[in-house]
This record gives structure tokens, C-alpha cells and sequence, in this order.
């Protein structure tokens, strides 16, 4: 690990002017961040640290929405998350208690890993992520692998889940990482579903659209028999090839659909 | 027998220490004044050196010296330890391995360089100044390609990438050639046996020190053998006299084979700490675990099982290449032949057995002993083709293996593999297997599985292998270049407790509580009065080091060796205290008598009086109590087993669930049943991994692609199922003064097998056309085979 200046800020405010510093990095969980660093493969100059800062933390149920604060770590949302437990369940099962116990939403959405979790319960719910200059929604966030619309210095400070009807999430383990191979966010609300994939394709995580109208049509298992996601966008690695990704997003819809009914 | 002897299933005394995190590894000591190391490793698999320029680097702040290949150019090599010669008579080829790569690098990981700095976040500062210049050649990865030959050398001056062609038994080759020909059923297999990394807990790490007052040499490393890395860096590499060289391997943080060996940054530490005169330390990183220590397994195997039609096998025929990677590791040579092709015949009767390996050099990470160590490869092969070839004949798998058994009245039985097996009763071992895994209710749950839309599958296996390595009269007929002896002094103190310097080093393995049962047993004293000395070559009298589940048949038949000389001269003490003839005593219990009288006089005051020796017969006896044994074993050890398991497919996903896992071994005399049934347990969870998960994958430029946990999968404690261990159809080795096998590799050599064949079972039975999986049967894998 190379040397940096570790800034301790007590508002959002501060933060703020904190990452307007050149080479500045936010630093939440530090469970993506310090690892890389470790391998010095990152060399920010000084990390704001988000994680602990109050206005930052918290679970809260509204009028329908489910609001996550940016510092809000993966076991929070797994024990406070009961107004939509579909969610609280993906939480849950990111990483190990340890990672759950320091990783946040912010810092997972911000990272956007291909293989990553929270972005298919954002991007499957149609939630709003909010930074500290503006709103930004899920359909117009996750850009590519690794790559969202942040912009330089821009903080997540939460983020607003409409709360669905009903909704799953079925995940697949990477058998090394425990990450998903392949993962699948199915929301239900009234006549509209979304299904949100991820670990699967090359361009990060990615709405399933031929699914997502067969299922407006007919909210059942049965509607997607014989629809496939085309294998040539996909993930091909030691741990599964594009067909059987492809192959997976089908029965973990199929699966996701069951266990919403 | 006093509590806490032989067969009591005492608790883990060591483990006080580990679970409250009183244990001390390596990286836990830092003398005073320590400066720290880090090395320049290649990033390509293969390539020519022009230039290290460590200018830039030497001027770094806090930097204390720089090293390059250039500087060791006029020291030794790390040797291999065994000397194979190949069918045609040549000896096998045997490039050095230098303490620093010279002219050209060989594997990604390859260190060239390395800097000793104040602190090691400089030393790594001035790695990354570093000028190398080294241009990257095509890399040779695919064992065939490397055979064939087409492409590049890993050694240039050796002009081929085989390292030998080895035959076994070559004079066997014609008869099984026919034997095969003339067989009415042959089945044949094409297997790989995937490479595995190591992985142990505690990454290496060594430090080097240099007393310029005394000429004196420390080095403090993570070994399992600190006398023969002393024996190595003193005979071959530095040429640092041994009584100069004190190796120290405090509490080591597991190895299973990856910490047998001599590593080139012990030579470095040291060579470093003799040019500073202050000690050198250097850590691997996780990532450095993966890209340098020797990784285990990596054959490429064909086998053929020629039967009768009634399921009698004729011949077994294996063709293996096995990847020594870019150097020879020190034990690289000897597992892929004596430790894999002599157990060719397995637990049967059959008459024919050849084994052609030829090992290969890639440029990959070396590639030596891992925990079982040419064993799991062998049972691997036999147990899948007798599996393959029970369906093809329309067996039932136990029946096949059954009607080809060694029976317990054919003892002792010569192998056609060359092996003479001492005992055993393996028809034994699978009634109990039938029994504790409930064989015949397999049905009834498959059928339960089926109504939850699961493939189930049952696979049963036998296995045997050679430990208590090794007789060294005979490995040095093989080409050994070591003895396979061992060592122990028993020292009983003025004030009658005991310590035992013992040449096996502990890492996991229990010794601490394990070999001051047997003393206690025959002494008649409380265990926790006796206590073991390890991993200290200045305290211990020699050792050949802990691998090969040899530690308690050979270093513990030296314990008890030197416990029997102990008593011979305590009794003759005793003798003269009673003031008899010592062939008029008997010792029981701790207890020397007149026989038949209750005159008597207890092992304490025995020992006091060998220390204060005021009234005693000075001309006949000398003062002390403490003997001195070397063990070296008869004939290997021959542990046998019989397992089952139960899986369960996911026909969608392929992801394959253990609902059972059932191990009966027999260990012979088992001293702590406790520790043994969590040997096996470890050793099963590591079958298991390389059964499901593990597999070290090189790309075609030979990067690692399972280059860290993120890849590599580890198997984990929800992998596991409830493991069943039952050790008790145990028939006793008949060589060595305990009676005990070794246990320490079974889980991992008899499981493998199991789970494959069990994954097989359920896909045939799912109506699928499968006949082999390779390993690790991942759920990708189980699904291209149902879906091909
Ligand atoms: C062993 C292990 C297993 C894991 N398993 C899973 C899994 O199964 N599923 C899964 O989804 N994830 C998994 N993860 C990742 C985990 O969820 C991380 O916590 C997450 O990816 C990063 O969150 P963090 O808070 O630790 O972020 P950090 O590591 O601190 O930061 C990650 C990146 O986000 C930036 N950042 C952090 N917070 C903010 C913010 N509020 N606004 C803007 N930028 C920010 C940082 O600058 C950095 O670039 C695993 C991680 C580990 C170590």
C-alpha cells in the first residue's frame, strides 16, 4: 500500500469539499478499495471516509419507498430492510459477515462490479440513486463494467427503492469469489416487471427486456419458456461459459418468478 | 496403561496455545534491527533476460543492498532429491535452479531480483524502480505441445522439455502389452488430474541472521523439514558448513507438502544477512503464495483396465504426463514415479501392471508433493476406470471391486506394482462401509431426491497407499538422495520428567499430544509430564521432516526406540538401587521390582538418581538418563480404506450438493483417535476441494487465471457435509514397533474418487450418456456433460 491522507469528515458538506481535492477517493467500506490498494494497484493521494458518517446511515420505510443511506453497510439493509425483503435477502447473502459488517450500497453501486449484487436489486427495482448534487435513475446509472454516472468527486448519498408488489432475487455463486456467477432481480409492481441481470454479461448488469414483457403479459414461469438471452454479449471464464450463463439467466428468471408468486 | 497412553483420545495440548493466539509463526518474530526483503518476480511465463538494471533502485531511500541472478551465478542450485533414469537407460534431465533467475526467466513469479530495505514498504518502493529488461518468449504451457517439442524449450541447455520418460516396472511392459491384446474386455479412461495450489494459512516466510562475532547462521523459516532445507542450503546452495547453520521452523500454519521443500528466498535472507550483518525478513503475500509455491497434482492420464468377462482384472496399463513445472522442486521427481506408479495395483489381485510416465517441464509454477503426493493420483485412476468398467460389464461397483480384492490370508502380498503390503482386509473395511453408509437404502433416497426434481448418485471406492516413507536401503536403489530415517532423544530431567526431541516437525499434525502418548504408555508416566522439542536443528538430534504420513510410523518408532533404550538402562539403575541383577527386574507401570517380591523402587527416583549419582556404580554405568534413536523403516506402511458418498445434481444448474460423505480407514494402531479422526476430516474437506472446486488454470501466455481466492476456490465449511470417519477395521503393520500406518493424507487420496464417481452415478442414472467428468466438477462442467 502506498502512502495517503485519510480525511475524516463530519458532514456530507465536508465531504464534499473533500473530494474536490485532486487524487481525493471516497472510501466506504474499503472492501473493494483497500484490497486493491493492498496489491497497490490503486494509489489515491488522500480517501474521504464516508462509512459512520450519520446523515449517510439508515433504513428508511415511507409512503411506499425504501430509502438506504450511501454509507449504509450490507448488514443493516439485511436485518432493517423489512419493508422489502427481497431486498433485505440480497443483502444478506453479499459476501460473508465480515464484508457485510463494513461493505455499503454506496460503495458497491459506485464500483459497479460486473458480478456485483446490489446493482440487479437497483437497476430490477427502477430505484433512484441519489448523490450529492442530484438524483440519477437506475436506468440511466450503471453505464458499462465498472463504469456508472458519476461523475469526478460525486458522493452516493442514498438510495430510494420504490417497494414492489412482489419481488426476488436469485443468485448464483462463482464457486471461488461467491459473488454471482450469474444473478437475476425480478420486481413486480401492478402490470409492470422489471428483471435485472447480473455477473452474466460483458457490459455489467443489464435489463432483460423480451422477459420483462412476456412477464407484463403473464406474470408465470410458463410465460418464458422458450425465451433465451442472446450468449454472445456474455461473460465466457473458467467458471462457466456464455452458453451456460446465458442457459442460468433463464432458470434463475424462472426460479425468481416461483418465488414471487 | 496410565491415562493419556496410547489409544486416548486426549485433547490437542497445542491447541491452547493456537486458539487463543498464543502460537508463534515466523512473521511473528522480528529481532532487533531487522531489515525487510522483497523480490522482482517476471510477469510473463517465459522470458530472456538483456538487463536488470537495479541502479535506480539502490538509490531509493531507505535501501540496503539489491540482488540479481548475477549475484549467485558462482553458488549452487536447489537440487532434486531423487534421481530418476528413463526407459532408455539415460539419466532424467536436471537443469539448475539458481537462487535468483539468470539469463532467462521461466514462469510467471520467477524472482530475478530483490532488494532488502529499512522497511518493506521501501523494499517494495525500490522493486517497482527496478529496470529489468526482459524481452517475453513464446511460453510453453500444454504438456503435449511440450513433449512434442514444436514449439519453445523451458531449459534450452537441456534441449528437450521431458525430464525423463520413466517405465515401471519396464520388464513388466511386453507381458502387459499382450496381456491387454489378448483380454476379452478392456475399458480405457482419459483423466486429468487437476493442479492444485497448496494454499496453506500462513503464506512462507523466512528471516535470515548472521552473528559476524561467532560466523554463525540462523535462518527462521516456514518449513516442515528445517533439516533438510539446512542440509540443502549447506550441501548445495551456500555451502554454509551445517554446524554453522541453525533452521528454525517455529509453529507453521499448515503446508501439506508446499513447505517440504528449500526455497530460493531462504538461500536469500541468508546470503543478505551475512553482506548486512543484520537479520533479513521477507513475508509472501497471498498473491506470491500463488505464483510460488510448487503446486500439487497436474497429470494427464490414460489408463486401461483389461477383465474377464466376469469382471477379473488382467492388467492395468497407464500412460501419465506428469508438469514439474519450470524447475525441479526437491521431491518433483519421486511423486509422479514411486509415489504414484508403485501403487498402480491397487487393492487387487491383478497379475499385470505398467506405468509409462514422463515428466514435463512447462513454464509454470514447479510442481511437487501435494498431501497424498502421487497417491490420490493413482487411486484416482483406478478407482474411476474399475468405476467406468463395472458399467460397462453391468456390475455392481462394490461386487467388481470385491471379486478382485487381496484377501486377508494372502498377506504379506507382493504387488505387481512391486510393493510388498504387509497386512491389511479390505473385504473388512467394505462391510463396514456397507453398513455405516447404508448401501442398501440408497434406493429409497435416491427416489426421495427424484420427487424434489434431484439427481442422486452413490459412489463407493477402496483405496491404498504406501506411507511411513520411507526403507532407505531400498529408495536408495529408486535413486533417493537422502535417507528416509528418522529420529528422536528421549531426555528424562533429574526430576523424572521428559523431553523428547523428535526429528517430525508439527504443523497440524498433533505431535505435541500425539508422541508423548506413546512415551507415557511405556514409561507409566502422566503425558503431561513429557513434552516434545520440534522444528529446532540445534536442539534435535536429526530429521527427515514431516510429509508422506510418515511422522509417527517412523519418527514415532524412534520415540519408541529410544524409550526402550531408556528402560534397559533404567532398569539396570534400578537393579543396582535394589541391589539385584538387572535381569531379575521388572518394570510395570512406571514401577521397577524384584520379581515376585514387592521390594520396588518407582521411575522418579530412578531418574534422580541418574542425575545425582552419589552411591552408584560409576564403572558399570554413566551418569544421565537420556538415549538417542535413529528409526529407519523396514517396508512402507499400507493404509487401506473403503469410502461412500452421496450427491445430489441439480439436473437445471448442475451444481452438484455432498449428502454424505462415509470414510472407513484402516491406520493400523491408532495412539490419539481423536487426532486422527480430524486428519481425516482435514484431509476429506481437501478431497472434496479438489473434487468440486479447486483448479489451477494457466492461460496460453502461462498467466495464472486462478491467481488468487477470487478464482481459486477453496472449499469451505457449507461445502462439507456431515463427514463420517470410522477408523476401527484397523489390522496392525507388522514392521514397526507401534503398529501404526499414518493417516495424515487418507482423506484426501480415497475422497476424490468417491465424489466423481458419484456424480457419474447420478447423471447415468438421470439418463444422461456420461462416462467422466474431470475434476473439479464444477456445476459449468456438470451441465456441458448433460447438455453435449
Ligand atoms: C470476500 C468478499 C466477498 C464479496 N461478495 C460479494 C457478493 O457476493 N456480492 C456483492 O455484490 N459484493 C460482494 N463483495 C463486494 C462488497 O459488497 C463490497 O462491499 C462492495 O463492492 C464495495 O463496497 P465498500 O463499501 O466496501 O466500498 P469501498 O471498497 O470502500 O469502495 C469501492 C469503490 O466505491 C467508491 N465509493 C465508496 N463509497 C462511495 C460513495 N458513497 N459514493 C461514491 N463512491 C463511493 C470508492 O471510492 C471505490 O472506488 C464482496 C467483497 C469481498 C471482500
Amino acid at each position: 500500500m502506498y502512502d495517503f491522507d485519510l480525511v475524516i469528515p463530519t458532514s456530507v458538506d465536508e465531504a464534499s469539499t473533500a473530494m474536490k481535492a485532486d487524487g481525493a477517493q471516497a472510501l466506504g467500506g474499503g472492501q473493494t478499495l483497500l484490497p486493491t490498494m493492498k496489491q497497490r494497484l490503486a494509489a489515491p493521494e488522500t480517501l474521504v471516509k464516508l462509512s459512520g458518517l450519520s446523515e449517510l446511515v439508515g433504513v428508511n420505510a415511507a409512503s411506499g419507498t425504501l430509502s438506504i443511506g450511501g454509507a449504509t453497510t450490507h448488514g443493516q439493509v439485511a436485518d432493517e430492510a423489512s419493508a422489502y425483503p427481497a431486498l433485505a435477502a440480497l443483502a444478506g447473502n453479499i459476501g460473508d459477515p465480515a464484508v457485510r459488517n463494513r461493505g455499503t450500497i454506496g460503495g458497491s453501486i459506485a464500483n459497479n462490479d460486473p458480478a456485483a449484487c446490489y446493482p440487479a436489486g437497483v437497476l430490477g427495482s427502477g430505484a433512484t440513486v441519489v448523490t450529492n448534487t442530484r438524483e440519477i435513475s437506475a436506468d440511466d446509472y450503471f453505464v458499462d463494467l465498472f463504469e456508472t454516472a458519476l461523475e469526478e468527486g460525486e458522493i452516493v448519498t442514498g438510495v430510494n427503492f420504490p417497494i414492489p408488489d412482489a419481488a426476488n432475487y436469485q443468485k448464483f455463486d462463482q464457486p471461488a469469489s461467491r459473488f454471482a456467477l450469474v444473478g437475476v432481480f425480478v420486481a413486480k409492481f401492478g402490470d409492470t416487471v422489471r428483471v435485472a441481470v447480473t455477473g452474466a454479461s460483458n457490459g455489467g448488469v443489464f435489463r432483460w427486456s423480451e422477459a420483462e414483457a412476456a412477464l407484463n403479459a403473464n406474470f408465470s414461469a410458463d410465460a418464458l419458456e422458450g425465451l433465451a438471452v442472446d450468449a454472445g454479449d456474455l461473460i465466457s471464464d473458467l467458471h462457466g461459459s456464455a452458453e451456460y450463463r446465458a442457459h442460468l439467466v433463464g432458470v434463475l428468471t424462472r426460479r425468481a418468478v416461483q418465488a414471487c408468486s | 496403561m496410565p491415562d493419556g497412553g496410547i489409544g486416548a483420545p486426549t485433547k490437542r495440548r497445542e491447541d491452547t496455545r493456537f486458539l487463543t493466539g498464543r502460537g508463534k509463526y515466523t512473521d511473528d518474530f522480528t529481532p532487533q534491527n531487522t531489515s525487510y526483503c522483497a523480490f522482482a518476480r517476471s510477469q510473463v511465463a517465459n522470458g530472456k533476460i538483456n538487463s536488470v538494471d537495479m541502479s535506480a533502485a539502490a538509490e531509493m531511500p531507505g535501501v540496503l543492498a539489491t540482488f540479481t541472478g548475477e549475484d549467485f551465478v558462482e553458488v549452487g542450485g536447489n537440487p532434486a532429491g531423487w534421481a530418476i533414469v528413463s526407459r532408455d537407460g539415460e539419466p532424467m534431465k536436471e537443469p539448475k535452479r539458481p537462487v535468483l533467475a539468470h539469463g532467462k526467466v521461466r514462469h510467471v513469479g520467477d524472482a530475478y531480483a530483490a532488494v532488502v530495505a529499512e522497511t518493506l514498504e521501501q523494499a517494495l518502493d525500490a522493486v517497482e524502480a527496478i529496470e529489468a529488461d526482459i524481452e517475453e518468449l513464446d511460453a510453453v504451457i500444454d504438456m503435449a505441445s511440450a513433449v512434442a517439442g514444436s514449439g519453445s524449450l523451458v531449459h534450452d541447455e537441456i534441449e528437450t522439455n521431458t525430464c525423463f520418460d520413466w517405465g515401471w516396472i519396464e520388464d513388466n511392459r511386453a507381458a502387459t502389452d499382450e496381456a491387454i491384446k489378448a483380454a476379452p474386455h478392456v475399458t480405457t479412461l482419459e483423466l486429468v488430474n487437476n493442479r492444485l495450489v497448496p494454499n496453506a494459512l500462513e503464506p512462507r516466510a523466512s528471516i535470515g541472521e548472521y552473528d559476524p562475532g561467532t560466523g554463525d547462521y540462523k535462518l527462521t523459516t516456514t518449513s516442515q523439514n528445517p533439516h533438510l532445507s539446512r542440509l540443502l542450503i549447506a550441501a548445495f546452495v551456500l555451502g554454509i558448513p551445517e554446524n554453522k547453520l541453525t533452521v528454525l521452523a517455529p509453529d507453521v500454519g499448515g503446508g501439506f507438502g508446499s513447505k517440504i521443500y528449500h526455497y530460493s528466498e531462504e538461500a536469500l535472507v541468508l546470503a543478505a544477512a551475512k553482506k548486512l550483518g543484520r537479520p533479513v525478513k521477507w513475508t509472501a503475500t497471498r498473491t506470491e503464495s500463488f505464483l510460488a509455491d510448487a503446486h500439487g497434482r497436474d497429470h494427464v492420464t490414460k489408463i486401461e483396465l483389461a477383465t474377464e468377462k466376469d469382471g477379473t482384472f488382467i492388467a492395468f496399463r497407464t500412460e501419465t504426463m506428469a508438469n514439474v513445472g519450470a524447475y525441479l522442486s526437491n521431491f518433483a521427481t519421486v511423486t509422479p514415479t514411486f509415489l504414484h506408479g508403485t501403487l498402480m495395483a491397487g487393492n487387487y489381485t491383478v497379475p499385470n501392471v505398467y506405468v509409462n510416465v514422463k515428466a514435463v517441464f512447462t513454464n509454470t509454477a514447479p510442481v511437487d508433493a501435494y498431501r497424498g503426493a502421487g497417491r490420490p493420483e493413482a487411486t484416482y485412476s483406478l478407482e474411476r476406470v474399475i468405476d467406468k468398467c463395472a458399467r460397462e460389464l453391468g456390475m455392481d461397483p462394490v461386487e467388481i471391486r470385491r471379486k478382485n480384492f487381496i484377501k486377508k490370508d494372502q498377506y504379506p502380498y507382493a504387488s505387481a506394482a512391486g510393493l510388498e503390503y504387509d497386512s491389511g482386509d479390505y473385504d473388512a473395511l467394505m462391510d463396514g462401509l456397507e453398513k455405516t453408509a447404508d448401501l442398501a437404502g440408497f434406493e429409497a433416497r435416491r427416489a426421495e431426491s427424484a420427487k424434489n426434481g434431484k439427481l442422486r448418485g452413490l459412489g463407493i471406492n477402496a483405496y491404498i497407499e504406501a506411507c511411513g516413507i520411507a526403507p532407505s536401503n531400498l529408495v536408495g536403489i529408486l535413486g533417493a538422495r537422502v535417507g528416509l530415517y528418522d529420529a528422536a532423544t528421549v531426555r528424562v530431567n533429574p526430576t523424572g520428567n521428559i523431553s523428547v526431541m523428535v526429528g517430525a516437525h508439527s504443523h497440524g499434525q498433533g505431535h505435541e499430544t500425539a508422541f508423548p502418548q506413546i512415551v507415557a504408555d511405556m514409561l507409566g508416566v502422566d503425558a503431561l509430564s513429557v513434552d516434545i522439542v520440534h522444528g529446532d536443528t540445534s536442539k534435535i538430534p536429526f530429521g527427515m521432516g514431516t510429509y508422506g504420513s510418515r511422522s509417527l510410523a517412523v519418527c514415532g518408532s524412534a520415540v519408541f526406540r529410544a524409550t526402550e533404550k531408556i528402560i534397559v538402562k533404567a532398569t539396570a539403575i534400578a537393579a543396582h538401587m535394589l541391589e539385584d541383577k538387572p535381569e531379575n527386574i521388572e518394570f510395570n507401570d512406571g514401577v521397577f521390582s524384584i520379581k515376585g517380591t514387592n521390594k520396588n523402587v518407582g521411575f522418579g527416583d530412578v531418574a534422580l538418581k541418574a542425575y545425582i549419582p552419589h552411591d552408584y556404580p560409576i564403572e558399570e554405568l554413566e551418569p544421565g538418563l537420556e538415549e538417542t534413536a535413529f528409526y529407519d523403516p523396514a517396508n512402507f506402511t499400507y493404509p487401506s480404506g473403503a469410502y461412500a458418498s452421496e450427491v445430489e445434481v441439480d439436473p437445471e444448474t448442475g451444481k452438484v450438493t455432498i449428502c454424505s460423505m462415509v470414510a472407513l480407514d484402516d491406520f493400523g494402531v491408532v495412539v490419539n483417535p481423536m487426532i486422527v479422526t480430524g486428519q481425516v476430516q482435514g484431509g476429506l474437506a481437501q478431497g472434496i476441494g479438489q473434487a468440486l472446486l479447486e483448479n489451477s488454470v494457466y492461460d496460453k501466455n502461462g498467466q495464472l487465471l486462478s491467481g488468487s481466492l477470487m478464482d481459486y476456490a477453496m472449499p469451505r465449511a457449507d461445502d462439507l457435509p456431515n463427514l463420517v470417519v470410522d477408523h476401527s477395521h484397523a489390522t496392525r503393520c507388522t514392521h514397526n514397533p507401534i503398529g501404526s500406518k499414518g493417516c495424515g493424507e487418507a482423506g484426501a487420496i480415497g475422497s476424490p474418487p468417491t465424489i466423481v464417481n458419484a456424480v457419474v452415478d447420478a447423471l447415468v442414472r438421470g439418463g444422461h450418456d456420461v462416462d467422466h467428468i474431470d475434476m473439479p466438477v464444477s456445476p459449468s462442467r456438470v451441465w456441458a456433460a448433460m447438455n453435449k
